[in-house]
């Protein structure tokens, strides 16, 4: 018997950022299920049993101590465990419906659809213009204009382009910490995904520059739907709507992320959140 | 008997053997002993002894050779072909000759060596065709050079029918330098960080894009480095090209790549030991210029790694 964590609906307008969205909304989809997932690295299982709805347009966190395998979670919603040697999934991960680890599926297109950010701001080597670009001349946008179009665009979303349109042809790396974390984000929603993973997108940066970054994700779930890993709970509390809490590769609960700080039906997400261990 | 004593005992459990190793250490304790700032000295003393040591024979080597052969250096001398059984003129072929085998080595290996160096790093990582390859290289490596000339005699020259040529030449000298520039290409390419690597599959990129676009552009300078290391080898090298490509005295330049040449190491071993009655000058002058071009591209090698270590930024 598979016991699946459905999200109950709707979501009440909790979380500080949802007071600003519009009322009306049609109802809740599901964008990404999962489904008795299983992950091993070589003979070590990560994960076991996983079986989840994801619903579009929220913010879905995960919490956890370190080695609990939120992260490892999170990189096989885009096969990005899949460069990792001997690493295997069993289970379904289903995104809008399709099996992402069927046979035949096109890992790029994956990608394409679901974006990432890492724990480390990682932007490459190259000007702050072709570290956006990059994501695009890769698809076979070759159009000046147009990529010139998306470049600025992205940038906006992502809150940084009035730092940095004077200086679009600087080295990325002579950005801070907090900047290059933007550029990372802003990077990713070149390639218009529709999911946005974020790997403890805050966990390297100063307060200043993670509150930068919060704004920012709540802003982009009107148009992205945003799974984000953190270990820092009040960040998960502040930014979510969903919370799921893993421990030992489990799913311990999922949960409206209200009920999961005030109510949670496990012993162990209480002891967690309460900060009895972890 | 004391605690510790007593402690050492039982981490000893054969009982004889024991009791000899803690006689030792006693001894050692008790008997004749330098004191540590005395020992710090002698450790100091002989370490930059051996390393003086290291510095001495190239500080002789250069000096001897730039003081006897600068006298020889004029423009005649490296422009004009040798004359009068080489005892008159200049080095004029053999230094064009080794250029000409230069570039023919690293225009066969670089690609060859990057390529394997790419497969090994970025295609697979594990696997038993990865093992061998490794295998094969590291023994490569470790093969006589004079056995790389009789290979290359018996496969290029003989069996495909090239002849003592440019281009058997220059492929015996690839494979020569092969393992060198697949050793530096693939440290180049595991010393880009593995972020930039994730972060471009994660943008959709596929495993080719990420390289060409991303991981080997950022690896080019150590490649690079590697690559000249591998072409001053190739340009000392004589026993090699002994069978291969190297002329005995040819005074024209080779026409094409199937055409003989002389090269620098092989003249320089010609005149030095088959020729008698040649000047002194002549011979240090020969070996001036071969050493000039070995240590000007090992230092064109160092220059760009110190350049890109101090932009590098990750």
């Amino acid at each position: 018997m598979v016991t699946v964590n459905t999200p109950p609906l709707p979501a009440r307008a909790t979380a500080a950022g949802l007071s600003n969205q519009i009322m009306t909304r049609e109802p809740q989809q599901i964008k990404i299920q999962i489904r008795d997932l299983n992950f091993y690295y070589g003979p070590v299982q990560a994960l076991r049993g996983i079986s989840l709805d994801i619903l579009a347009h929220q913010v879905t966190a995960f919490i956890g101590p370190s080695g609990c395998g939120k992260s490892t979670f999170l990189r096989t919603l885009n096969r990005m465990n899949d460069i990792v040697p001997g690493a295997r999934a069993e289970g379904k991960v289903l995104i809008d419906g399709v099996d992402i680890y069927q046979e035949g599926i096109d890992v790029i297109q994956v990608r394409r659809k679901v974006g990432m950010v890492f724990q480390k701001s990682n932007p490459f080597p190259f000007s702050i213009y072709q570290n956006i670009a990059y994501g695009l001349k890769v698809s076979g946008m070759r159009d000046r204009a147009k990529i010139d179009e998306l470049v600025e665009k992205s940038l906006k979303d992502a809150a940084l382009w009035d730092e940095v349109k004077d200086r679009l042809h600087c080295n990325a790396l002579e950005l801070s910490g907090g900047q290059q974390q933007r550029l990372c984000i802003a990077r990713a929603l070149a390639i218009r995904p529709e999911i946005l993973l974020m790997d403890e997108p805050a966990s390297a940066l100063d307060p200043i520059s993670t509150a930068k970054i919060e704004e920012l994700m709540d802003r982009l779930r009107e148009r992205y739907t945003i799974v984000v890993v953190t270990h820092n709970m009040q960040q998960a509390a502040r930014i979510s709507d969903y919370t799921g809490f893993f421990l030992l590769g489990e799913l311990v609960e999922f949960d409206r992320t209200e009920r999961i700080f005030t109510n949670p039906s496990d012993k162990r997400t209480e002891d967690y959140v309460t900060g009895r261990f972890g | 008997m004391s605690e510790i004593a007593k402690r050492r005992e039982f981490c000893h459990p054969i009982g004889a053997s024991g009791e000899v190793l803690n006689e030792i250490c006693e001894a050692g304790s008790s008997g004749f002993r330098l004191s540590p700032r005395v020992t710090e000295k002698i450790a100091f003393f002989l370490l930059s002894l051996a390393s003086l040591t290291i510095l001495l024979p190239i500080l002789v080597v250069v000096g001897v050779v730039v003081v006897k052969g600068l006298p020889a250096l004029t423009w005649e001398f490296l422009t004009q072909a040798p004359r009068m059984g080489m005892k008159e003129g200049g080095i004029f072929p053999a230094l064009v000759g080794t250029i000409y085998l230069v570039m023919g080595t690293i225009v066969i290996a670089l690609p060859l060596g990057v390529m394997t160096a790419i497969y090994l790093t970025e295609y697979s990582w594990q696997g038993r065709l990865n093992r061998w390859i490794r295998l094969a290289i590291f023994n490569l490596g470790g093969v006589p050079s004079v056995v790389y000339g009789l290979f290359g005699l018996g496969l290029f020259v003989i069996f495909l029918r090239m002849g003592a040529s440019l281009l058997a030449g220059s492929l015996t000298l690839a494979i020569m330098i092969l393992p060198l520039i697949v050793t530096a290409s693939e440290e180049a390419l595991t010393a880009v960080p593995q972020s930039f690597r994730e972060a471009s599959l994660a943008l959709g990129a596929t495993r080719w894009q990420t390289t060409w676009r991303i991981v080997l552009p950022n690896a080019l300078p150590g490649i690079l480095t590697g690559a000249i290391l591998g072409i001053s080898r190739a340009a000392g090298e004589t026993a090699p090209i002994l069978f291969t490509v190297a002329a005995f005295y040819l005074p024209r330049l080779p026409r094409s790549i199937f055409d003989q040449a002389m090269a620098l190491p092989y003249h320089l071993y010609v005149i030095s030991t088959q020729i008698p009655g040649i000047s002194l000058d002549k011979k240090a002058g020969t070996a001036l210029v071969l050493l000039g071009l070995v240590l000007t591209m090992n230092l064109a090698a160092i220059m760009i790694r110190y350049r890109f270590r101090r932009r590098k930024r990750w």
